[in-house]
């Protein structure tokens, strides 16, 4: 780790300084990619999208009142980018309760945006009528609970359901037909082609006991292992945290809605209420580039203030 | 915490209220659902990701009802009963009837991580 940390204190400061605030994480899997992100930024118009999470609209509780306004901060946020991403992701609990309304609002929401929104179902999102309210909306041309696959940027983007039939170990799950679906799905896929993989809950294990983990991550994993470059998007906990394993870079999102406490800093991983002008800091949204390096994508995370 | 006090502002003594009002609410919620459902039917709470009490013991026939006091919803889940409750949100509950001794446990059906234990006693 610290012979990856070439990061200097002048770099650090020009990185702030575009970004604005002190605020900006600058991450994918490790500071050279923040670094990567500085340069990348005033070279490109490369391909880049957005993704935001957890937006759990219909949550009230004291944690966020106001979901619908943050998740529009976010969106207002993501309009104002100035060079335009290709599309948005949501990496799922788009909804807190499943409820049409729930999911009808987040969907005029962002085709507001004018962007094509990409979406994978969390826990939240597949509680009424066995995940069907949220395949009917969501999940047009998908394969099973929901999981699909798409080319775009010279990218293969592979959306993930790791929600369904959850196990009694208390992790996500993929089950074996979404497993060979996904060894197939990869299979003529040159080792040089970029891959970026959606799920909700995390495809690796960040605190298993609160259930932060895929249980056949790994499994899935294994077919990803000959591509040069990987890119494993997640929500879920809602807050950002990030590891490189050789070609794979894992990330999380933040929340639109609220923040989550830190594995194992807490009873249990429930909605954690900040003092007042603190929660659009622990809110946002993250920006994924491409580079033209060996390195996995670039993701600049921003939160809402 | 008398220092915290002593420098509380009109913010914090608003949140403090706050939060007092909101503990009252919660402790009283089981208290008012076990004298409706009389003295005998026992109660699980959820709080915090965790069920309470675990394991509990009851006698054949009784109703245990499980109150959800998270901000967050979960459910009921019990395999070798084929049981799953609807997703109870803030405040609901689900009540189930145990017949038959043995002992049973059980998982939210949303958070699978949290386990819970009936063990009924004849």
């Amino acid at each position: 780790m610290p012979s990856e940390m070439t990061i200097d204190r002048r770099t650090a400061l020009r990185c702030m300084s575009w970004a604005g605030t002190a605020m900006v994480w600058t991450v994918a899997g490790g500071i050279p990619r923040a670094r990567l992100v500085g340069c990348a930024e005033a070279a490109t118009k490369s391909f880049s999208f957005v993704q935001i999470s957890d937006s759990h609209l219909g949550f009230d509780k004291p944690a966020n009142p106001h979901t619908t306004d943050t998740l529009q901060q976010a969106l207002a946020q993501v309009r104002g980018l100035p060079d335009r991403p290709a599309f948005m992701i949501h990496t799922g609990d788009i909804s807190h309760l499943s409820k049409p309304a729930q999911f009808d609002t987040c969907q005029q929401m962002m085709g507001a945006t004018g962007l094509a929104a990409y979406t994978v179902p969390g826990e939240h999102d597949i509680l009424e009528e066995d995940g069907k309210s949220y395949l009917n909306r969501f999940g047009k041309g998908a394969k099973g609970d929901g999981w699909y696959s798409f080319d775009a940027g010279g990218m293969h983007f592979i959306g993930l359901v790791n929600v369904v039939n959850l196990k009694g170990n208390g992790l996500g799950d993929l089950g074996q037909e979404q497993l060979e679906w996904l060894e197939d799905d990869v299979a003529d896929l040159s080792a040089s082609t970029p891959i970026v993989v959606m799920a909700h809950v995390p495809l690796w294990t960040v605190y298993e006991p609160w259930g932060w983990g895929t249980a056949d991550g790994a499994q899935a994993l294994g077919y990803l292992k000959r591509f040069g470059s990987v890119t494993v998007l997640n929500g879920h906990i809602h807050q950002v945290m990030q590891k490189i394993e050789g070609h794979v870079a894992f990330h999380t999102a933040r929340s639109t809605a609220f923040p989550q406490p830190a594995p194992g800093t807490a009873k249990g991983p429930g909605p954690m209420a900040v003092p007042a002008g603190e929660l659009g800091r622990r809110l946002g949204i993250a920006r994924v580039s491409l580079v033209s390096t060996t390195a996995p994508l670039a993701i600049l995370d921003t939160p809402l203030i | 915490m008398t220092e915290m006090m002593s420098v509380a502002d009109h913010g914090r003594r608003v949140l403090l209220r706050r939060f007092a009002a909101g503990a009252t609410v919660a402790v009283l919620v089981p208290v008012l659902r076990a004298r409706r459902a009389g003295a005998t039917e026992p109660t699980v709470s959820i709080d915090n990701f965790t069920f309470s009490p675990t394991p509990l013991t009851i006698a054949p026939g009784a109703t245990v009802t499980w109150v959800n006091q998270d901000d967050i919803p979960h459910s009921i889940y019990c395999q070798s009963l084929n049981l799953r409750s609807h997703p109870m949100d803030t405040s609901e509950s689900f009540a189930h009837r145990f017949d038959q001794p043995g002992t049973f446990d059980y998982i939210c059906g949303i958070h699978p991580h949290m386990r819970g234990r009936i063990v009924v006693q004849g």
